[in-house]
This record gives C-alpha cells, structure tokens and sequence, in this order.
C-alpha cells in the first residue's frame, strides 16, 4: 500500500484546493448555511465530482475509493456541509449502481452524476434509528403499484433531493428479512416533508420525511422483496468511509487554525506554542488526524481490491470521527474564549464532528459491527 | 490557431516563505507550488481563443521535476501537448535572458501564430522572459494586453496603461503576448480534463536536444541576498478628542498602512 497520492489524485485533491478557495468560501461567507447550497452541488456536477467512484458507462468518473476519499477530505476542509452532500448522494448512487436494474442505472445514474439529480437515502425513524431493522414504513403491493404509508425523520437533503431510496416493510414479523428498498421520486402524490431538524452546525441537512398512501410504480423495487436491509447496509459499508474521510477534512482544517493561532496568540510573555502544555497537546492533534487518515485509505485501499473490509470501515469511521471530536475540542482549547465566538471557525467544526459520531451508525453501532467481525469465527 | 503558453511554476501564494541556508533564495523545502497567475491567465486566454478558432495549444515550462504537476494541470485545463524543459543544465538559468535563450530554442522548430506568457512571474517579477524570447525569436511583441482579437493575418490586443487609459495596437502574426492578470475567468481542470490528460504528450527536452551548453545558460544577473522585509517601528500619537483621533486614525490604517 503506498501513502503518497498518484499523479492523479494529487491533481484532483488541487482541483477541490481551488475549488473550495475560489467558490465555496465565498458562497458560504456571502449566503449561510441556512439552505441547500444548490449552485455548488450543480457545480460538483461540472467538475465531473458529483459520481467519482461510479461507472463512467453511467457518467461516472469511473475512479476507486481512494480517489474518492482525496476529495471528500478537502471538500470538506471548511466544514463537513459540502462533504456530507456529496457522501448521502453517494448512498443512492451506490445502490442503484449495485442492485439496480440497467433501466433503473439508465433513468437515474447519469443524471446524478452531472447534479441535475440529489439523492436521498431514508431509513431512520422516530423509533428506529440504531435499531434500524424495526422501521414500522409499510409498502403493500397493490396490482402494480406499491403504496407507502410511514415516516422518516433525519432525512439528509429531505426536501431537496429528487431521488429517495425509502426502506420499508414488506412482510410484517420477518425483520430485518422483511424489509425491502424503493426509488421515490420527488413530486409523487403523497411524499411529504416535515420540518427541518436542523441539526448542530448544518442546518440545511435534514427533514423528516412522510409518505401518505404514496404510490410507486412497482418497478421501482430495488432488487427483490425482503432485500432491502441487505441494500441499506451495503451502502452504508461504503458510506462510513466516506464519513471518515470527511471527519478528517475538518479536524485537519481546525488543527491548522489552532496551530497557526497557538503561534499568534501570546501569554505570560510568549507565543503560546511555547508552552509544552499546547505543544503536547498540538502533538496528539496531528497524531490522531494521521492515524485516522492511514485507517480510512487502509479501508478504502482493502474496497478498491475487494477485500473484505466492513470491519476496517468501521474502525476508520469509529477512529476518524472521534479523532475529529478530539481534535476539534482541544482546537477550541487553544483558542481559549475565542474559540467558543461564532466570529471564529473551530466552534463550528467541533459541532460538525459531533454529528459525525452518529450518523451512518454511532460509535457504539460501529463497535458492535468490529466486535462482531472479531467473534464471527467463535460462533458456529 | 496554433498558439504557445509560457508558463512558470512558483511558490503558492499562501505559502510561509524561509530564506534558505546561503541566504540567496528561499528554502524550496515544504512549501508546495503552483502555476504563476499571469500564467494561469495566459493559458486561459490561450484555451478560449482555441475554442474560437480550433488549431492547438502548446505549454512549454523550464523548471524542475516538479513543474511537472503545473504542465499536467494546463493538460487537464485543454492543452494539447507540452515541452518541459528539464535538466539539471538548465538550473544555473535564473535570470530572464538565460530562461528566454532556452526557450527560444525550444520553440525553434514549431510552428505557432502566438506565444502568450504571463506578463510577469509571481516570484521574481521581472516581466522580461516573454520579451526577450520575441527578441530572440524576432517577433514583434505587446506587454500588458487585456484583450485579443485576431483578424486574419495579424493580432489587434488592448495594452493598460496608466491610471486607467487603455490602447490598442495591431501585431502581425506570428506575435508574443504579455497577458495581464483578471482578463479571463480561469476554468478548473475537470475530472474528465485530468483523465484525459494522462494521454496527452510531455516531451522533456534536455539542454543538449536544443543544442544549448552549461555556457548557454549562464546568467547575466546573479541574486547576492534575499532577506524578508525589515521591519521597523515607529510609534505616532494622534493627538484630540477621542472621536477625531479616531477619524485620524481610521485615515491612517486605510491609506498610510493600508490595511483597512
Ligand atoms: C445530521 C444527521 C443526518 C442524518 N442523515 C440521515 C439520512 O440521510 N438517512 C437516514 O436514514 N438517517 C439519517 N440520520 C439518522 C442517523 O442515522 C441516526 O440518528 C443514527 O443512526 C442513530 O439513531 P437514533 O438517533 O435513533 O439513536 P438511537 O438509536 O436511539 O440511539 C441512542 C443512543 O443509544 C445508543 N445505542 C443504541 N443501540 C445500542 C446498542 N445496541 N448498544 C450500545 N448503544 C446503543 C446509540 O449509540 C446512541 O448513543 C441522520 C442523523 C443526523 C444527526
């Protein structure tokens, strides 16, 4: 496995550097965070970023996994808004690529990856979110139509995407076993959006989700029925390394505010790099952003050769986010009083990371998926 | 039309500059570089007018292993091919003159309708290569241009003066251009743009391909030290009431420090 990035990647990582330097820094300081950022997901679009490790058959750009990560670290340098939206389109991206039928990738892959489509990926309920195979959303089939009746809630880009891949119950009793997956598109008479949720840090991102005797057309089953837990953990085997890889973006970003900072700021005479107690604790900082770095391309490197590597999926989502929440916390540290000011950018990014410890699996989710992998050959 | 770019990698902007240990030149060590913006612009200027007019565009860039990165960025930007003039021969060339001479010879054998460079480098800031290159080459030359129109046979360009006046001047092909800074609005490499410039040519090009020896090379002009700007201190009181003291003070931050 080699750590230094290839000829390519090193252009694609200057490609996001600039983009994030000359368009996204700009969009954010003049419009918020309050609404989807609409111009610079069409934009990801035109840079050919908005499907990179998909088919190019399909528009894709037809690279592997750690490319991918590459750009969702720097993406997601000033935060992990723009890298969140890129790494939830992925999810039903991923899907459609993997278990879709050719008519199914045709209608929507090629249009996801020039960003004329958002998707979305609804699986959480009020009642069932960890606990993700006990979601009460019923689709029946009715001739050839299936009706869904139920309510997401967490829903990133809830409102805005055009393409949701819903989870819902198919066969009541059966469980996980139950549970099958369906493209709904924006528009179809009873989906419905609640309100914002607005999570800490992003507030565009989600919404809760309803669906009121929503009719699909029955082709919009993906795979067959009783697949569909199968389908949302799939996705979010590959999603957790893009979460990881987003978590690092931003703790990297906060780690060099800090220690740009700790060399400014003086105290008792001196720059307060000087004193061993921030030294020791910028030391850990970078430490951990490189362990959570090497993890996540180990993850990345082990898919891109498909090997096994849910296990290290979630170590590199677990050891990534929480290196995040780590580094992002001591970030403000250093930054004393002003690190908790809204004038300042580390509160932001530790709020951002906190969110990065939950979604797509907790940390606890995440131990239980390694420690399941560990006493798998225990078990008979 | 077929049209060359200079270009010249430097030192990325946001860079912390060291001096080096001979306290001649910069420490080239963990700072990353990049494509010079007058450069950048030329390109850009360069691309536009090939999607115009078609014919091709050719990047040729003297510089170390490195400037590799910047030629493959103009690559993936829609350049067609490229010349890297790369040798350690040619690392004694530090001043304008000795630069020009190996590209001059670089381009002896191609055929172009424009060269366009930046009109200055963001490191040494000479603003010479691209002149003397048209000398060498004898082509006639325009500095500073904003604008460019080619008509048939020749260029008509628009050159900024001073405080805002603006001329145009009419150039027969082939022409050197200086491209200034802000006349374009620079494209990214796309996805796609990097993909296919893996394909694309970069013929490397040694000091003796070009028939150029070490004493071709030598510069005329030699940088004795670099230091970074002394500061100095000096301490004003504005003296009056709190409220014009301020006004004062305002003025001062805004026109005499400017950094307001
Ligand atoms: C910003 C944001 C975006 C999101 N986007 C999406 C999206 O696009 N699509 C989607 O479907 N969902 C989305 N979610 C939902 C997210 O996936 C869930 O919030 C997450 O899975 C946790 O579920 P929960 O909130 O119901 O917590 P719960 O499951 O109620 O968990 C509460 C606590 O109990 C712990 N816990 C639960 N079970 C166990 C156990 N067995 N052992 C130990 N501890 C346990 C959890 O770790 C957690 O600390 C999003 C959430 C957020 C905050």
């Amino acid at each position: 496995m080699d750590y230094t990035l290839t000829e390519d990647q090193e252009q694609l990582r200057r490609l996001v550097e600039e983009f994030v330097a000359r368009d996204v820094k700009p969009y954010w300081e003049k419009l918020g965070y309050e609404d989807f950022p609409w111009p610079l997901f069409r934009q990801l679009g035109d840079l050919g970023l908005a499907a990179i490790p998909f088919p190019a058959e399909y528009g894709g750009g037809g690279l592997d996994y750690s490319s991918y990560i590459v750009v969702l670290e720097d993406l997601s340098r000033l935060g992990s808004h723009l890298g969140s939206v890129l790494s939830v389109h992925g999810l039903p991206q991923l899907i459609i690529n993997h278990f879709g039928t050719d008519a199914q990738k045709q209608k929507y892959l090629p249009a996801m990856a020039r960003a004329e489509l958002l998707g979305a990926f609804a699986l959480t309920e009020p009642h069932a979110g960890s606990d993700a195979a006990n979601i009460n959303t019923r689709a029946e089939l009715r001739g050839d139509k299936y009706i869904l009746r139920g309510q997401k809630i967490w829903i990133t880009h809830g409102g805005e995407a055009d393409v949701y891949i819903v989870m819902a119950v198919t066969e009541k009793g059966k469980g996980a076993k139950g549970v099958s997956s369906f493209i709904v598109e924006k528009g179809t008479p009873g989906l419905a959006f609640g309100k914002r949720e607005r999570p800490m840090g992003l507030p565009h991102h989600t919404r809760e989700v309803f669906f009121e005797d929503c009719e699909i057309p029955r082709g919009n089953l993906i795979g067959r029925e009783g697949d569909g837990f199968k389908v949302a953990m799939t996705a979010l085997d590959s999603g957790r390394i893009t979460v990881a890889a987003t978590s690092i973006g931003t703790a990297q970003e906060a780690f060099d505010h800090a220690l740009r900072y700790s060399t400014e700021r003086r105290a008792f005479g001196q720059a307060i790099s000087e004193f061993q107690g921030i030294q020791f604790m910028l030391a850990d900082m970078a430490a951990a952003i490189e362990a959570a770095r090497c993890v996540t391309r180990k993850a990345a490197w082990l898919r891109d050769r498909e090997l096994p590597f849910n296990a290290i999926a979630s170590m590199a989502k677990l050891l990534a986010t929480d290196s995040a929440m780590k580094v992002t916390t001591d970030a403000v540290q250093i930054y004393g009083g002003y690190g908790t000011s809204e004038d300042y950018p580390v509160q932001a990014l530790m709020r951002q990371a906190k969110i990065g410890q939950i979604v797509e699996g907790t940390n606890q989710i995440q131990r239980m998926i390694i420690a399941r992998e560990l006493l798998k050959k225990f078990k008979e | 039309m077929n049209i060359v770019v200079c270009l010249k990698q430097v030192p990325k902007k946001d860079s912390i500059l060291r001096i080096g240990s001979d306290g001649k030149w910069i420490d080239e060590r963990d700072i990353s570089y990049e494509m010079s913006e007058a450069d950048a612009y030329a390109l850009e200027e360069a691309l536009r007018q090939k999607e115009k007019h078609g014919g091709e565009v050719i990047v040729v860039s003297l510089g170390p292993e490195r400037a590799r990165q910047s030629i493959k960025e103009a690559l993936a930007k829609g350049a067609d091919r490229a010349i890297h003039l790369f040798d350690s021969v040619f690392d004694t060339a530090t001043d304008s003159a000795a630069v020009a001479r190996a590209i001059s010879a670089a381009l002896k054998d191609e055929k172009y309708d424009l060269i366009l460079t930046g009109l200055q480098s963001d490191d040494y800031g000479f603003a010479q290569v691209g002149l003397i290159v048209a000398e060498q080459l004898g082509l006639p030359s325009a500095t500073i241009v904003m604008e460019v129109q080619p008509e048939d046979s020749a260029v008509r360009v628009k050159r900024e003066l001073e405080s805002g006046w603006f001329q145009w001047v009419r150039l027969p092909m082939p022409a050197l251009l200086t491209i200034q800074s802000g006349i374009n609005q620079l494209r990214y490499a796309t996805l796609k743009g990097i993909m296919a410039a893996k394909k694309k040519e970069i013929r490397e090009v040694k000091a003796a391909d070009i028939g150029l020896t070490s004493d071709d090379l030598k510069p005329g002009q030699v940088i004795e030290r670099a230091y970074l700007p002394e500061k100095t201190k000096r301490t004003e009181f504005i003296e009056g009431k709190p409220a014009e003291a301020a006004a004062k003070l305002v003025e001062k931050l805004r026109f005499d420090a400017r950094v307001i």
